[in-house]
């Protein structure tokens, strides 16, 4: 079982070197994020019609979803339906088994990791080699993404260069980017040139045209989908947008949030097999009508996956992705955590200051903290409560309704002033662990009232 | 126009300096103000924690409390931002907190939180203050606290691509010989939090300690703001680790010399 946050995160700010880099480098791309949503003027119209668009979508979801799977079959492509993971993986094998598939390119596709794709193919005789960058060095490594968008982010160029070494025979001790991003695609070349299917995710699935939106920023996606002859996609059903309209309110916030560019280098509409060719589209609900069902957390689903929110997030840039247990991390993550399963992920939700900074950050304005709020007011009937809140809670409770017990409190708290340092500063005291105690005052504010003396401090000064 | 005062937990306990700078500013700017007893806690800390049902009680006491005023006045933003948008929810059942079932203020004669101002909201924004008489011949480092800006909007969110605007520096200004100035990510949490503080120490430890060295960075001699929760957070971390930082409260800025 993984730590909870809490644990994770203390373990991760030890190396304090390499936190600080984590914390700099995603304040760096907020800062971009930043100066791009500035240099729009109507960006907040932007945010307000984004949210609005998913809104509308996700209440007109049926019929939706219904026009983008008429549209992509009558352009070509074959339309499935998986209602969870087991049929989505299940459905992605008979296709790739059905054309005799050996190996299978990926791009980056988060909901592929939420239904655990990769192994279940491995385990089939699948040979499958993830193309984008981050994704790669990962799957050479054995690891998961840390980040939505940037899912390598945790690892320092001198880690990745030491495991190209390793895997991919570059030149010892030598860790510049650029020779190493050769060393990438020289390899991942020849996995192009040998695939016999090509799968990526989806941004966006446009209802209207039966479009696939892909944006990306290293082509891979593209490259795989070219030299195929079959081309998988798989797409959660919160992707589809109406029309090219909503389109293009979505591709001016995505890459902005996300990266802080204007536009992501690569934005391609898959519109129908080439060809010869075939292209599958999978619409996965996989829990989504659940969280559609709960009015507290539907906002969830008009979640663009830009990332915005952990590059904000200080609780995420001060612990990195592993500290969470849900394999996203960061204000998004633990709300998709939780509706997914409450008991594994409740772990992951003191990972928030309640700051709001994700909220105003989000280009499709999730109510991401509220969110958060709302799941811990849910966790004490789940049984699934911190004990120890629970009881600071129950005693601030006594406190705060027994005026007579909180007048005596106040009254003698300044004994604690001058108390040996080990009864005040010791393991229970979590406070003081790194800060001194607030400075009780000699005389507290009600008691200074009731002897008249903050009235005559006024009178004094007249 | 009578005013009620509102004096958060740990300033009664911690700091009442600042409940007093506040009582002194309101009665020189003629507001007819009034300290109604017993006062204890809005409830904040429990329902952040995931305990509304421990802060109801609270929100009630305080409801009935403040029932014969026409505006409540507190010194802190994150409590006056509790009160305005968690009660009427939690009053109303109070089992979620969703902003949504914010409905139901028939049946729950809950009303403190359409009455409940910060102090500078209260001057910016009802008194519309225009001058004061205060001498404050310092550099101080305005502290943007999360719940001034984001719920509040105290300020102009640095996420947000709206005007630049600080209604805590506006005031700060009408103070003569004052220089103010602003950290380095200026609205960054300081990492209090409430619970969080205890719950996850080594995270709101470090941003803490970074928050303090940005606010020392500007070269401030005072680090300000309108939650004194955030400056007590900051205080102990600059306490411990031997930093040469002073905190005060915004109130007591404003009602210097008086």
């Amino acid at each position: 079982m993984k730590d909870n946050y809490p644990k994770a995160a203390a373990r991760f700010l030890r190396d304090a070197e390499r936190a600080k880099w984590h914390d700099d480098t995603l304040w760096m791309v907020r800062q971009k994020r930043d100066a791009n949503a500035r240099s729009i003027p109507e960006w907040e119209q932007l945010r307000h019609l984004a949210s609005q668009i998913k809104t509308h979508t996700l209440l007109r979801l049926d019929h939706y979803l219904e026009q983008f799977a008429d549209s992509a079959a009558a352009n070509g492509i074959t339309v499935h339906w998986a209602a969870d993971a087991v049929e989505h993986n299940r459905l992605v094998l008979e296709i790739l088994q059905s054309a005799g598939v050996k190996k299978l390119v990926k791009s980056k596709s988060m909901l592929a990791e939420e239904c655990h794709l990769n192994p279940y193919l491995q385990a089939a005789g699948i040979e499958v080699v993830e193309s984008d960058l981050g994704e790669r060095i990962l799957q050479l490594a054995g690891q998961p993404p840390s980040h939505i968008v940037m899912p390598a982010i945790h690892l320092t160029r001198q880690a990745v260069g030491k495991l190209f070494e390793e895997k991919l025979h570059t030149d010892p001790g030598n860790s510049d980017p650029t020779y190493l991003t050769r060393a990438a695609r020289r390899h991942l070349r020849q996995h192009f040139l040998t695939a016999d299917a090509a799968m990526t995710g989806a941004n966006f699935c446009v209802a209207d045209s039966g479009d696939v939106v892909v944006c990306t920023n290293e082509g891979n996606a593209d490259m795989g989908v070219a030299l195929a002859p079959l081309h998988v996609v798989s797409a959660g059903i919160e992707k589809v947008i109406p029309d090219a309209g909503a389109l293009a309110v979505y591709t001016r916030l995505l890459a902005r949030s996300a990266t802080g560019q204007p536009v992501t280098a690569y934005t391609t509409h898959h519109r129908a097999p080439r060809p010869g060719c075939q292209m599958h589209v999978i619409l996965v609900d996989n829990g989504r009508t659940d969280t559609l069902a709960n009015p507290e957390h539907a906002q969830t689903l008009k979640c663009l996956r830009c990332g915005a929110c952990m590059n904000t997030c200080p609780a995420y840039r001060h612990a990195g992705g592993y500290a969470y247990s849900y394999l996203i991390p960061g204000p998004i993550g633990m709300q998709l955590g939780m509706s997914r399963d409450p008991r594994a992920h409740a772990g992951d939700i003191p990972a928030c200051s309640l700051c709001y900074s994700c909220n105003d950050a989000c280009p499709a304005k999730v109510d991401l903290a509220d969110q958060t709020y709302r799941w811990r007011q849910q966790l004490d009937s789940m049984h699934l409560a911190s004990a120890p809140k629970k009881l600071i809670s129950r005693v601030l409770r006594l406190l705060f309704t027994s005026p007579k017990l909180y007048e005596n409190v106040l009254r003698l708290a300044p004994l604690v002033n001058r108390l040996p340092r080990f009864l005040v500063y010791n393991r229970l005291n979590a406070w003081g662990r790194d800060r001194e105690m607030p400075p009780f005052a000699g005389e507290s504010f009600t008691r200074a009232w009731k002897r008249g003396k903050v009235k005559a401090s006024r009178e004094k000064s007249k | 126009m009578r005013v009620g005062l509102f004096i958060p937990c740990y300033i009664n306990a911690a700091y009442p300096e600042v409940g007093i700078a506040t009582f002194k500013l309101l009665e020189h700017l003629g507001v007819d103000i009034d300290y109604p007893l017993p006062q204890t806690c809005c409830g904040q800390p429990m329902a952040n924690a995931g305990f509304e049902t421990s802060a109801l009680p609270l929100a009630r006491r305080l409801d009935a409390l403040f029932a014969p005023y026409e505006r409540v006045v507190t010194p802190s933003a994150s409590c006056a931002a509790f009160i305005r948008i968690h009660h009427p929810a939690i009053l109303a059942g109070g089992d979620t907190g969703s902003r949504a079932k914010n409905q139901t203020e028939d049946e729950h004669p809950c009303h403190t939180h359409e009455k409940i101002v910060d102090l500078c909201e209260f001057l910016h924004d009802v008194l519309r203050v225009t001058a004061l008489p205060g001498v404050f011949p310092h550099r101080v480092s305005i502290h943007n606290s999360c719940h001034g800006v984001r719920e509040l909007r105290l300020s102009s969110a640095s996420e947000l691509n709206i005007p630049r605007y600080s209604k805590i520096a506006a005031l700060l200004a009408l103070v003569r010989g004052i220089d103010i100035t602003e950290p380095e990510r200026p609205d960054e949490c300081c990492g209090f939090g409430g619970m969080f503080a205890v719950e996850v120490p080594a995270v709101s430890a470090c941003m803490g300690r970074e928050k303090v060295r940005r606010h020392l960075a500007t070269g401030a001699e005072y680090i300000t703001g309108a939650d004194s929760s955030c400056l007590m957070h900051m205080q102990g971390i600059a306490r411990r680790e031997k930093l040469p930082a002073r905190f005060i409260h915004v109130a007591q800025i404003l009602a210097s010399g008086l």
